[in-house]
């Protein structure tokens, strides 16, 4: 294949990556499926939260990281399901203990059970303490333009709005404030949460993300593998298209055929 | 003497370190994290770091999420 233009790698946190599909590990029907579904996404790097550990588990029971290994994928541990800056905090740095002084964290702090929407305030605090303590934080907030650039200026890696609500898969409700988010990027931008089909990571990566992190859209399939498969030519379609440039929207009609030559 | 672990009430012999705790819970070897009173205990210090009663642990892993 022939490309005019030569795409500049997808760089965290100084590590480049083939993939611009991120994915989670949360929600599959057990975790053979996880991982096929993992797989078949091509994804690079894999979300996964901590949790306690079940007393009196059944000792032989395997565990994630045994299925999704750190020797291939990298692991990046989130805090899904903190609503306090204090817990957040908390999560990351067990998190840095589970996976032997890793850096790379996903940083979420929510404001709401029924939303799940971010609370932009302690998630600002959080931020603030992590990247103080050497964390390498890709952060997730709201598609509000002004605090994405807060994030950005306190130092988190990458900023990843959300298209839609956790779960919900509506697709990129707010398009444009994500142009603004874009237009002004200091450090990557990624979407994250609300992709509900292939067309919408399409449009994430048309808009100029550098990436997408998905997990219902995939785990919630009728076909989970199939759509992981799906997915990952989503995202390469869009970010083609991005770079190629889409043609200008017009109000009227231009032919395709050449005019001349016409029989009469 | 009786501890919290993961925020449930939990019986263990005096003298007992945190490495013990976490070979009677068959986490040997496995990939957890501790966490004893909110502060993390490095995996290389959990032999060399005895309980007593009222210690609050946090033994934590990876599961699916996103």
């Amino acid at each position: 294949m022939t490309t005019a233009v030569t795409d500049k790698p997808f760089t965290l946190a100084g590590r480049t990556y083939q993939s611009r599909l991120l994915v989670g590990t949360g929600k599959y029907k057990d975790l053979d499926e996880t991982r096929d579904a993992i797989e078949a996404s091509g994804a690079e790097i894999v979300t996964v939260a901590v949790r306690r550990t079940n007393i009196g588990q059944n000792p032989g029971e395997p565990n994630l990281l045994e299925v999704i290994s750190p020797d291939r994928y990298t692991i990046l541990p989130n805090t899904a399901g903190c609503y306090t800056a204090e817990e957040a905090v908390r999560t990351c740095r067990l998190a840095r203990e589970l996976l032997d002084g890793h850096k790379l964290v996903k940083l979420e702090v929510l404001a709401d059970q029924k939303t799940l929407f971010p609370n932009v305030i302690e998630t600002l605090k959080a931020a603030e303490v992590l990247v103080k303590e050497g964390f390498d934080v890709m952060v997730y907030t709201s598609d509000d333009p002004i605090i994405a650039r807060q994030l950005a200026d306190i130092g988190c890696i990458a900023v990843m709005p959300l298209a839609g609500l956790i779960g919900t898969g509506l697709g990129i409700c707010n398009p444009y404030n994500l142009r603004i988010i874009l237009e002004e990027a200091k450090v990557p931008v990624l979407v994250d949460a609300g992709v509900g089909t292939a067309s919408d990571a399409t449009i994430a990566m048309e808009l100029g993300c550098e990436a997408v992190l998905m997990n219902s859209a995939i785990a919630h399939a009728q076909h989970p593998v199939l759509m992981a498969q799906a997915m990952k030519y989503a995202i390469e379609a869009g970010r083609l298209a991005y770079l190629a440039g889409r043609m200008p929207k017009k109000l009227y009609a231009s032919a395709s055929s050449p005019l001349e030559g016409l029989i009469r | 003497m009786q501890i919290q672990l993961n925020g449930e009430p939990y019986a263990l012999p005096d003298g007992q370190t945190l490495a013990d705790l976490i070979e009677q819970m068959a986490l040997t070897g496995r990939r957890i994290a501790v966490e004893l009173n909110q502060d993390i205990v490095p995996r290389s210090q959990h032999a060399r770091t005895p309980l007593k009663d009222g210690d609050r642990v946090e033994v934590v892993q990876a599961i699916g999420g996103g």
